[in-house]
């Protein structure tokens, strides 16, 4: 077994996912990312999957892969995903399939793999990625928050039926931030949004890394089932 | 398709689950063979002995026979009669599953 701690983040071509995947680089993990397209960028310790994260066997696969190549598993991140902003009577049932498709079904398959690993050495930190559009109840949002509230729930049911084996389950919830998740939305409804934060600021990279970090570190062992809303949500 | 006779199945499954009484620390137990109850009535395993089993032989057919198998799949969790009651019931459904995916 390899001394460096192993972490797995998916959607880390772009956005909080790739920021995520450098920050376990520069704290010298090794990591693993995914996405459906090819990666974008390279790093030394880095290794990038094109896999679908609602995909059962390519999943499987590549968690059997990482496992077979570093014979450990310390971290996963559920970061990949896309949003929708419409309101719900514009919504066609396709974009609830897919929003549901990649953050509930990608979730619990990226988890379920990554623990069967993690549980062999009784430790594991799985952190999943929700947004302030759950506790906002944001109008717009139906598909997407409907998505990301069941995310938090299966957080803290995961947190209950995996804390035998030593993995703790969190998420976080960033509030607006600069990714191409947002090119599309009108400034004035991210500002709408930003307005009923506690902080009227957009999101930064930074906020969520630095909450996975601290979740992910050892002494954060008992912090689980828990989930962190950024911006005063 | 890797040839994987009934009886390396039996064996891999007393050794899996022989590791995993070995972690729940049950050291006072009957020598193991196909007949054992895993799960159920007068099983050897709780329902967390019986998911690290599970994993621990899906794991072991990767690795060995590089198969990729589900054993808890849907049909497996709604049979009347459980795959998992002893060892020799998982390994032939292992065998059913294998022949399925594989034959
Ligand atoms: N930015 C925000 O304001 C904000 C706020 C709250 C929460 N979030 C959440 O933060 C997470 C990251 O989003 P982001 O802002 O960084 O957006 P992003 O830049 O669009 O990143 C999303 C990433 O996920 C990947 N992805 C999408 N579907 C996938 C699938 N089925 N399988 C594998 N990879 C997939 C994408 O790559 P491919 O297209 O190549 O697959 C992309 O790399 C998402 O869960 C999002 O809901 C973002």
């Amino acid at each position: 077994m390899g001394d460096r701690p192993v972490a797995f983040v998916t959607g880390s071509r772009t956005g909080l996912g790739r920021a995520l995947a450098e920050d376990f680089l520069r704290r010298g993990y090794a990591v693993e990312g995914c996405s459906r397209s090819p990666a974008e960028w390279t790093a030394d310790g880095y290794v990038h999957h094109e896999a679908d994260v609602t995909d059962e066997s390519a999943v499987t696969r590549l968690v059997l892969d990482i496992a077979r190549r570093h014979d450990r598993l310390d971290v996963a991140v559920n970061n990949a995903g896309g949003a929708s902003m419409n309101h719900m009577l514009l919504t066609p049932v396709a974009t609830l399939d897919r929003l549901l498709a990649t953050h509930v079904r990608g979730t619990f398959l990226v988890s379920r793999e990554c623990a069967k690993v993690m549980q062999h050495r009784k430790s594991g930190r799985i952190v999943n990625i929700s947004s302030v559009a759950v506790p906002l109840r944001l109008e717009g949002e139906a598909a997407y928050g409907t998505a990301k509230a069941a995310v938090e729930h299966l957080t803290r049911v995961m947190a209950r039926e995996f804390a035998p084996f030593g993995i703790t389950c969190n998420a976080v919830a960033p509030a607006p931030t600069d990714t191409a998740l947002l090119r599309g939305v009108p400034p004035h409804k991210i500002e709408d949004i930003l307005a009923r934060l506690a902080l009227h600021r957009m999101g930064r990279p930074e906020d969520v890394v630095h909450v996975v970090a601290f979740l992910t570190q050892p002494a954060s062992a008992c912090i689980t089932g828990q989930v962190i809303y950024l911006g005063g949500a | 398709m890797p040839a994987v006779t009934r009886t390396e199945l039996v064996a891999l499954i007393v050794a899996a689950t022989d590791d995993v009484l070995d972690t729940i620390g049950d050291e006072a137990r009957a020598p193991l063979d196909e007949t054992t109850r895993l799960f159920g009535e007068g099983g050897v395993l709780d329902s967390m002995g019986l998911v690290t089993l599970v994993i621990d032989v899906e794991q072991r057919l990767n690795s060995r026979y590089a198969l990729t198998l589900r054993l808890a799949d849907e049909r497996a969790m709604s049979r009347r009669s459980s795959p998992f009651r002893r060892i020799d019931t998982l390994a032939d459904y292992i065998l059913t599953l294998i022949s399925e995916h594989h034959g």
